[in-house]
Parts: structure tokens; C-alpha cells; sequence
């Protein structure tokens, strides 16, 4: 799950990482009650899961509380690579002198931790790894050991931190590796890393990338980060229930089990749609092993409320699960689904007791249910109903 | 002959006691698999009847392992006890581990790996179907029903892709299958399992199923370019999956434009292996270069 820059700021707070959180409104009209508390002087920034939020506009200096809420107003609702704006967080403007670029990243290549340490930071960070890759420090991290005050030594001083900021930099190191471990992170990223008047070391902004697997193991708290109203109501729907959806922009509804099976379905039903006036897959459900009825009929209630569905496609490899219990769960989810199942549906089911599974459905002679053998070729059906 | 898993293979299931486990020990012994015992703290000392077969619980690895010579442990142990089950099967030398516990915080999966160095276990998975040599044995959740044994050797990231995969080329059949899972950080890679089958007389074709995130389809495709002799057929999964979501798997995420199907395709392809469109496009691939041996 990735965070918002003022819930990553919080989770720097909880860790001891030098940072100003600053005051998050949702209207507009809060922004001066905001900017006046911080001392007029502030910055507007629009809060959104999006890299390049400054070059969108979506963050502006406020030399006046009368500016600020100017700037509320316009970043507020605004558009983001896709992603609307419904909170903007104030935080005093404090210049940097110099801005650097610090990050803690899984690195799945070496299947271990990363640290990416620069003193050129700033918005052209990805410039400078470019241009000036040495001045981009990589540096493996042992996942046994972690960032020990060693450690943290050894990374300030290869990334040339400057010395009279070297303690400061070792203890913010430290804080944030704190993040990275004790939050279950796959990414700490703080970019600017700011040298402030003072000489005082801050981190101006923030991103974290938290493991869903571990917060749902062993941290409770991370699901009051989820924001509801950024998710898709569908997809806010199918989690409600525990399915594995992500909705998608197409006219083919897709249910299959095992992410790596519908991952392949969602291809083989866009090209499948080229032959059929480019239709595409409208979403991706994985059910799963057990796909009993009432799974199913979730399944099937989500796709079916999502107006772009023209068909739907059910595609089950019988691995573990029956055949036969899949066919029972499509009925079962028709019998709950009644009046409310409208589309047509395109089952294909293979594998284990795959001829049970075929008779269920043959004898049950839905009008909405059309049987095909092979994967292409029910990938090629639902297209065309889509299409119809 | 097979790799990693064969029919004098001696396999013990940690939580075997539990739900998950004592389901799929039960396939596993009607997979023919040679299943020695189980590990459960709480329950050493009793035995567990599966599949007709009286099975005996022990302690820890270590005594499960001095009791019944066992060479391979299988996990199914819930994502918060899984790190220490995995440390503990370690530290008693088990010479193959396979995790197949699902929703594992990816630090663990680190943390084991890196302990995993200079030892003597290899790691499969975790978030993974295991390992079948078909009519020899079954170290996992793959259907044995499927398919039979065969020439080819298989190795996927996915479990229902492998079934699916297998399904199609049923009539040819496989050495071994080996599903690596779909998290970020994995024990056996691609890499791992084109070597193992490279040097395996009996595999005459390696059928490899990648689909999106991170780069392992490309080093591998360096990899086979280099090292690799026998005909490789590639699928990959994910080309029409969007940019920053995650598509179940947790590895299954495209950011930016590295890590797409399409990048991997053509890595494997100037590699020199075939890649098809569609699963049963990959198995019309296999199928050729079956019968142009």
C-alpha cells in the first residue's frame, strides 16, 4: 500500500525522523485557519499517490494566509495523473539551502535491502542517476544485520553527506531504517532531504510503500492509512468481501483462480478482441482455490454492477477444486443471484473433474450460460458477445 | 531422472496438523509421495492418521529429521510463524525446504534468505504450488492427476499456470514442475531451475511461465543465452495488465516501464526462445520442438 506524503510524515514523526507534519485540510476554507496557525509563510501541497505532483501544479509557496487559500482552492479537485485531489497538507515554507536524496527500497534483484543515497536530491534526482551516476550511491543493506550506527556511518559518509551534518545525518539515517523495519516498508524515500538554515537536516517530503502482507499480520493499525474514497466503489465492494478485484477499463468481465491463470485470461481476451471490434477485459478476479457458491456469487454481484460489463467469461482450471464444485458454485450463485444476473456468461472449465462439472452446467441449460471447451476459444465467445 | 525431488525423496510437512496441511499431506500420499512425518511442537509424540497411513509428529525438524532420514520438509505454517519455521528447518540442514504459505511480510522472506547463505538447504517459494516429479513424487499442491511423466521440465511463477500449462501438454508429460511463487523475493529462481534441468539427462525441453514485475524473466533470457543448450519455450503473462496494480501476486505489479510482458517477451526471444501468445499457443511450441528432436 502506498501512503500519502502527511501519513508517511506521521509514520517519520512515530520513528523520531526529523520532520514538520504540518496541517491537512479537505476544504478550502480551512486553509487560512491553517496557514495563519503556521505563520502565513507555507507551502500548498496536493496530496495524491503520484510522483511529480510539483511539475503538476500541485504544489505552491504561500507568501500570505489570503495566498495560501488561493492555492488551496485551486490544487483542491484538481487532477493528477489521474488521481483527484481531496486534501491538500500545509506545512510551513522552509527553504532548503541544499536538498538531498535518501531511500531504503526492497531490492528483489539481489533479494535483499537497498540503500539509495545522494547529496544532489531534488526533483531531478532520476536526472542525476543519469547524467551523474556516481553521484547516486547504491548501497546493499544485510537483511540479518540492518543499519546498525555503523552502518548508518558507512552510508553517510559514501554519499559524502557534508561533515558538519554528519551526526545529524547518521541519526536520521538510523530513524528511518526505524520506519523501513519496524512499518514493514518496501520503500522509504525522502526527496528533498533537506539541509535547512541552521544547518538543521529535515525530511521536506515523504514516501512509503508499506507490505500488505505484513500489515496484515502485524500491523493492525496500517488500516486506518486505507482511504475509501480513492478506491473504485467496485473495487471498495469486492474488498469488502475479500475478493481479489481490480477493475479494469473494458466490456469482458473476468472471474478465474490463481493470479498467474487470470492474469493470462485478461490477455487472451484482449486479443481475442481484436477480432471483435476491440473489446477488452473489464476487470481481474482471482477467486482463488475454494470457489464455492457464495464466492462465486460476490464474484459475479461485483462484475455484473459494473455498467461496462457486456459479458462475462469464467475461467477455472480444476487444480485442487472439483470441477464439479465450481459448476455447483456458478449455479448456486445464478439461484442467489436471480433476476439480478443479466449478462451472458462464458464458462470454460478444465482439469480435475472437469466432466462433472460440464454436466452440472449442461443440465442446468441456463439461457444466460454458454459452455467452451478451451480457454482461446471461450476467450473468443465472451469477446464476441461483448461485441454483440 | 528428475531435480530436486525424486521418488526416494523422504518428506516431512511442517503443520501437517493443521488444516491446510493435513489436506494436502493426504494428495500428497495419494501422489505416492513418501511422507514421514510431521513437526508440531505442541502435538510431539502422537501420530496423525492420512490416507490410511499412520504418521508420526515430532518436535522439531531436527529430531523429525534424525527419527526418519527425511531430505525434504514442506511449510504449511501460517505467514507469522513461517520465518521461524524456515530458520529452524535450516538450521537442522534440511537439504530442500518448500514454502507454500501464501502472505508472508516480504522482510521475513529476506531475512531468510540471507540466513539461507552458506548453508546447506535450498529454498522453494514461498507463495508457491512446490514441486512434482510426476509418478515418482510431490513436495506441494500440484494436482498429480494431471499429467504424467514426460520429457519436459517446467518452471513457473504461477501455480495455476503450471496446472494449466501441464493440462495442455498432458500427452508428453514432465520430469519435474516446479512452481518458484509470485512474491517479491524468492528461494529458487528461474535461473535455478534452467540450470537444474539443463543438466538433467532425462528433461529434453524446458517450458519456462514468467509473467509481470520485477526482472527475473530477463536474466534469465541472459542466462539461457549463455548457459543453456536444450530447447527453451517461454509464456508470459501480464500484457495487458496496468501500470501500479497489484494483479494478486505480490510480485505482480508493472512500474514504469520495466518489468513488462512485453519487455520480457523480447529478452527471451533475442535469447532464442519461442514464446507464445496464449497458453495453448506455448504448448503448440513445445509441441514442435517435441517432435523436431
Amino acid at each position: 500500500m502506498d501512503l500519502m506524503e502527511y501519513q508517511a510524515k506521521e509514520l517519520f514523526a512515530k520513528h523520531g525522523v526529523a520532520v514538520t507534519q504540518g496541517i491537512v485540510i479537505e476544504s478550502a476554507d480551512d486553509a487560512a485557519a491553517a496557514a495563519e496557525k503556521l505563520g502565513g509563510f507555507v507551502v500548498v501541497k496536493a496530496q495524491v499517490k503520484a510522483g511529480g505532483r510539483g511539475k503538476a501544479g500541485g504544489v505552491k509557496l504561500a507568501k500570505s494566509v489570503d495566498e495560501a487559500v488561493e492555492h488551496a482552492r485551486a490544487i483542491l479537485g484538481m487532477d493528477i495523473k489521474g488521481h483527484t485531489v481531496n486534501r491538500v497538507l500545509i506545512t510551513p515554507a522552509t527553504p532548503p539551502v541544499e536538498e538531498y536524496y535518501f531511500s531504503f527500497l526492497l531490492d528483489r534483484a539481489n533479494r535483499s535491502h537497498l540503500c539509495i543515497a545522494s547529496v544532489e536530491g531534488g526533483v531531478e534526482i532520476e536526472e542525476v542517476a543519469k547524467t551523474n551516476p556516481e553521484a547516486v550511491r547504491k548501497i546493499p543493506v544485510d537483511a540479518l544485520e540492518g543499519v546498525t550506527p555503523e552502518k548508518a556511518a558507512a552510508i553517510v559518509d559514501e554519499a559524502k553527506f557534508p561533515a558538519e551534518l554528519r551526526d545529524q545525518a547518521i541519526e536520521m539515517v538510523q530513524a528511518l531504517w526505524k520506519v523501513y523495519v519496524e512499518e514493514d516498508a518496501t520503500l522509504v524515500e525522502v526527496n528533498p532531504l533537506a539541509r535547512l538554515e541552521g544547518d538543521k537536516l529535515e525530511a521536506l517530503d515523504g514516501k512509503v510503500s508499506l507490505d500488505e502482507n505484513a500489515s496484515e499480520v502485524r500491523h493492525p493499525d496500517h488500516a486506518a492509512f486505507e482511504i475509501r474514497e480513492e478506491a473504485d466503489p467496485l473495487e471498495a465492494k469486492a474488498k469488502d468481501r475479500g475478493l481479489n478485484y481490480v477493475k479494469l477499463d473494458g466490456e469482458v468481465g473476468i472471474i478465474g483462480n490463481g493470479a498467474g491463470l487470470v492474469m493470462s485470461t485478461l490477455d487472451v481476451v484482449a486479443y481475442a478482441g481484436e477480432n471483435h471490434g476491440g473489446v477488452k477485459p473489464a476487470n481481474f478476479l482471482d477467486i482463488g482455490g475454494g470457489a464455492n457458491a457464495q464466492v462465486m456469487a460476490d464474484g459475479l454481484d461485483v462484475i455484473l454492477n459494473d455498467p461496462q460489463v457486456k459479458s462475462v467469461f469464467v475461467n477455472v482450471f480444476g487444480g485442487i477444486t472439483a470441477c464439479d464444485e465450481v459448476a455447483n458454485g456458478i449455479k448456486g450463485a445464478l439461484e442467489i443471484l436471480g433476476d439480478a444476473a443479466t449478462k451472458p456468461l462464458v464458462v470454460r472449465l478444465d482439469g480435475n473433474n472437469v466432466d462433472a462439472g460440464r454436466a452440472i452446467l449442461n443440465e442446468l441449460n441456463h439461457p444466460l450460460v454458454t459452455q467452451v471447451d478451451t480457454m482461446d476459444g471461450a476467450a473468443d465467445k465472451a469477446a464476441e458477445l461483448a461485441n454483440a | 531422472m528428475t531435480i530436486y525431488l525424486n521418488k526416494d525423496s523422504k518428506i516431512i510437512v511442517q503443520g501437517m496438523t493443521g488444516g491446510m496441511g493435513s489436506k494436502h499431506t493426504t494428495l500428497m500420499l495419494q501422489a505416492d509421495a513418501n511422507i514421514v512425518g510431521g513437526v508440531n511442537a505442541r502435538k510431539a509424540g502422537t501420530t496423525t492418521e492420512l490416507n490410511g497411513k499412520e504418521l508420526p509428529v515430532f518436535g522439531t525438524v531436527k529430531e523429525a529429521m534424525e527419527a526418519t532420514g527425511a531430505d525434504v520438509s514442506v511449510l504449511f505454517v501460517p505467514p507469522a510463524f513461517t520465518k521461524a519455521a524456515c530458520i529452524e528447518a535450516i538450521d537442522a540442514e534440511i537439504p530442500l525446504m518448500v514454502v507454500i504459505t501464501e502472505g508472508v511480510p516480504v522482510q521475513d522472506t529476506a531475512e531468510v534468505f540471507a540466513y539461507l547463505e552458506g548453508k546447506k538447504t535450498r529454498m522453494i517459494g514461498p507463495n508457491c504450488p512446490g514441486i512434482i516429479s510426476p509418478g515418482e513424487s510431490l513436495a506441494g499442491i500440484t494436482p498429480h492427476t494431471i499429467a504424467g511423466k514426460g520429457p519436459i521440465g517446467l518452471v513457473s511463477k504461477s501455480g495455476t499456470l503450471t496446472y494449466q500449462m501441464m493440462y495442455e501438454l498432458r500427452d508428453y508429460g514432465f520430469t519435474t514442475a516446479i512452481g518458484i511463487g509470485g512474491d517479491p523475493i524468492i528461494g529458487t529462481t528461474h535461473i535455478d531451475a534452467l540450470e537444474a534441468f539443463e543438466n538433467d539427462p532425462e528433461t529434453k525441453v524446458i517450458v519456462m511461465i514468467g509473467e509481470i514485475g520485477g526482472d527475473a524473466e530477463e536474466r534469465a533470457a541472459a542466462y539461457i543465452k549463455d548457459h543453456v543448450t536444450k530447447p527453451v519455450v517461454g509464456y508470459v503473462a501480464g500484457f495487458t495488465a496496468p501500470e501500479g496494480k497489484t494483479m494478486g501476486h505480490a510480485g505482480a505489479i508493472v512500474s514504469g516501464s520495466s518489468g513488462t510482458a512485453q519487455a520480457k517477451k523480447e529478452a527471451l526471444e533475442a535469447a532464442g526462445v519461442k514464446v507464445g501468445k496464449t497458453p495453448s499457443e506455448t504448448a503448440d511450441l513445445m509441441r514442435e520442438s517435441l517432435q523436431s528432436l
